[in-house]
């Protein structure tokens, strides 16, 4: 059944011998990330790099990362023309370009509501979230601790509600970005986050989250990328009770794609809801481990995964749910959809439900399913192209996901970028 | 209107077909010309959706034998999509359901799709919602349901109104409307009815596939036709309509038994 991951040159050491080398690329520790950095570059020594022997990883094949020896430069010329390429920023957004190198805040006024965190303040909140979703040891955040040299530390104040554009654009090698965000009580914040690899090249991404009580944050992710362009990004959010956070994240068009929303409810009653739409064609892998954790009763959650598989694609779901004693009355439903277009397209799909409490409801699904016949057929009989009505109908599936993006993100992603056979090229 | 000089838009000639392994058509004749209505009538399971299934092109649908003409062309031989272009239209029994596509957007394409076939200029979203509009008092429909996804959440009777909005839009030379009357309240027949009417003319033909006399009183068939065991048993004028409708099917299993019994024309079997 794993044929496909034992290919000639894939095995454990093969796989982590560039690892060394990249390691040495990088500048000596510095800056306001200094102690992070040394410490990921400890653990990436220390830890394997993740292969098909780890349950967690068994179908994901990271040797995509094996480019990141590469020196960068190579497609930077490529990448600022995607990130030029955008509309303008939507009326009442601020747009910030983080490109992992300079610091995204300097000679820039935030606008009201919107602070820079201040030293102590990162200090103090750096690593808080991660620690606390259980994944500051994840070997891709240990890859982001060892590389990222600038960061975004953002507090919306109590009260006020922000809405953000980020956009990054890839070239060769990795590009690290790191966030921090807090929100304030009754704080809403929007943020919609374009993620970009018009060539080869990767995206590390690590993205911690505090919402206080009664705080708001709908964070949509776009990420187009390109056949030979890895994705690893880690979503950590801390929700105090009354809060409510929306993830909702598109993928399409990445060699890999790696997402892992990690979600702790302190205290229960928040809610939250996780969008998923991935995209998968020829030999692309599309990967979601999600994790919610419920630590206090009246937690609710929402949560639709979405996959569209052509070619010899592959996408892996898995959506861990901890629901332990203390968390009475919780109300978490988890459902994965996915739209299988071609035999030789595969869907590893898992729900991982651990429900320790007894008065709780939890609903979980999973279909596979392919394109309609009847529905097919429908469109046809009103003289719409066999191809025509297939895109129709596979737009529609996306549809249920997209329309959970702000209007903005919307806007950055394009159906037919879903559609395209080979991602941005 | 029966003009025997009227040009021949459909010939089905013997026409055979199954559907998996189970021989369903087992021979059916049916000359249209331009400028006529036909009915349809006969038995659940007579095999009148497939009929209508097999002219448009569904998959699920294997001709066996015979041959069907569309103004002189081998339709059998075109994609769904290709007849529906060049003017054949069926009004689905059953019209499906599309959750997320929009329906303005589903029409404008279908329509932009018949359009372009006929060599007329494609409409942008704006000249197209125009003609939507002015069509959509064809079914006296209300503009709200452009914005939904295509017969989601539609009742029965919107969703055949929608078919005829469908067909006001495509403009058919051969209508083919499956059991447009069935699940429709009195009003709701006037209004399809209606439309059928409107847009029937001399140089198209429909063909009203139905259970009831009901529908044929609203709209006038020249023809109709009794289908059972997958063949047209009987034709007549308007009056074997009434007379169905009076004396019912038995006499048309009595007469298929008989036939049967003769010999005459015995359902191939295939498989
Ligand atoms: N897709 C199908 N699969 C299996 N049997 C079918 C299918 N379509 C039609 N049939 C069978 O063919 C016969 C004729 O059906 P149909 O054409 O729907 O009749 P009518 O429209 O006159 O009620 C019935 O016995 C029906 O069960
Ligand atoms: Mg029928």
């Amino acid at each position: 059944m794993t044929a496909s991951l034992s290919a000639p040159g894939s095995s454990v050491m093969g796989r982590s011998a560039w690892l060394e080398p990249w390691l040495a690329t990088l500048p000596a520790p510095s800056g306001p990330l200094e102690a992070v950095q040394v410490r990921g570059r400890r653990a990436l020594r220390e830890q394997p790099v993740p292969s098909s022997r780890q349950e967690d990883w068994r179908f994901t094949d990271l040797s995509l990362l094996q480019q990141l020896q590469q020196a960068p430069g190579a497609g930077d010329a490529a990448a600022a023309a995607s990130a030029a390429a955008l509309p303008p920023p939507a009326p009442g957004a601020f747009r910030l370009v983080l490109d992992g190198r300079s610091d995204p805040l300097d000679g820039v006024t935030l606008p009201e509501g919107l602070q820079a965190l201040n030293p102590l303040e990162i200090g103090q909140g750096l690593g808080h979230t991660l620690a606390a979703t259980g994944c500051e040891q994840h070997w891709p955040v240990e890859l982001n601790h060892a590389a990222a040299g600038t960061l975004l530390a953002l507090r919306v104040t109590a009260r006020h509600s922000v809405r953000l554009e980020l956009v990054s654009a890839a070239g060769a090698g990795l590009l690290p970005l790191r966030l921090l965000l807090v929100l304030e009580e009754k704080a809403a914040l929007e943020v919609n986050q374009l993620l970009l690899a018009p060539g080869p090249g990767s995206i590390s991404l690590v993205l911690e989250a505090h919402l206080a009580r009664s705080a708001r944050l709908h964070h949509g992710l776009v990420a187009l990328g390109h056949p030979e362009a890895a994705l690893l990004g880690h979503l950590a959010l801390e929700q105090e009770p009354e809060s409510s956070a929306n993830l909702t994240a598109v993928s399409a068009g990445w060699g890999l794609a790696r997402l892992e929303p990690r979600v702790l409810q302190v205290d229960g009653q928040a809610v939250t809801t996780l969008r998923g739409l991935q995209v998968v064609d020829g030999r692309q892998i599309a990967d979601t481990h999600s994790h919610v954790r419920f630590n206090g009763p009246e937690g609710q959650l929402d949560q639709l995964h979405k996959v569209v598989a052509a070619g010899q694609g592959r996408s892996v779901f898995n959506g861990a749910v901890r629901v332990p004693r203390e968390a009475q009355r919780t109300n978490a439903a988890q459902l994965s959809r996915s739209l299988l277009l071609s035999d030789r397209a595969r869907i590893d799909t898992k729900p991982e439900l651990e429900i320790v409490a007894d008065d709780v409801k939890c609903a979980h699904g999973a279909t596979v399913s392919s394109l309609q016949t009847d529905e097919l057929f429908y469109l046809q009989s009103r003289g719409i192209g066999a191809d025509q009505a297939a895109q129709l109908l596979q737009r529609a599936f996306c549809e249920e996901v997209l329309r959970e993006l702000p209007a903005v993100a919307r806007a950055w992603c394009p159906l037919e970028a879903l559609q395209r056979q080979d991602g941005l090229a | 209107m029966i003009r025997s000089d009227a040009p021949v838009l459909l010939e089905i000639r013997d026409l055979q077909a199954r559907v998996e392994d189970k021989a369903i058509l087992k021979g059916v004749n049916l000359t249209v010309r331009a400028g006529e209505i036909h009915a349809v009538m006969g038995r659940n399971g007579s095999g009148k959706s497939t009929l209508s299934k097999v002219l448009a092109g569904h998959p699920a649908y294997t001709v066996t034998g015979g041959s069907v003409t569309y103004r002189g062309d081998n339709l059998l031989e075109l994609d769904p999509e290709q007849r529906a272009r060049i003017g054949v239209f069926l009004g689905f029994q059953y019209p499906v359901e599309i959750p997320g596509v929009s329906n303005l957007e589903f029409l404008r394409v279908a329509t932009n799709a018949r359009r372009g076939e006929k060599g007329e200029e494609e409409l942008d979203t704006f000249a197209f919602e125009d003609l939507v509009r002015e069509r959509l008092k064809v079914v006296q429909m209300d503009p709200a349901f452009l914005e939904r996804s295509v017969n989601e959440g539609f009742s029965g009777g919107e969703k055949k109104r929608n078919e005829i909005l469908q067909m006001a839009l495509l403009e058919p030379v051969v209508a083919i409307l499956d059991e447009t009357d069935s699940g429709l309240d009195i009003d709701a027949l006037r209004i399809v009815a209606g439309g059928v009417n409107q847009l029937a003319g001399p140089d198209n033909a429909t063909l009203l596939i139905t259970h009831y006399q009901r529908l044929l009183d609203a709209i006038t068939p020249d023809y109709v036709h009794v289908m059972a065991a997958g063949r047209i048993l009987r034709t007549g004028g308007k009056e074997l309509a009434l007379e169905l409708e009076q004396r019912g099917y038995d006499w048309v299993d009595e007469e298929l038994a008989a036939l049967e019994a003769a010999g005459d024309r015995t359902p191939v079997e295939v498989g």
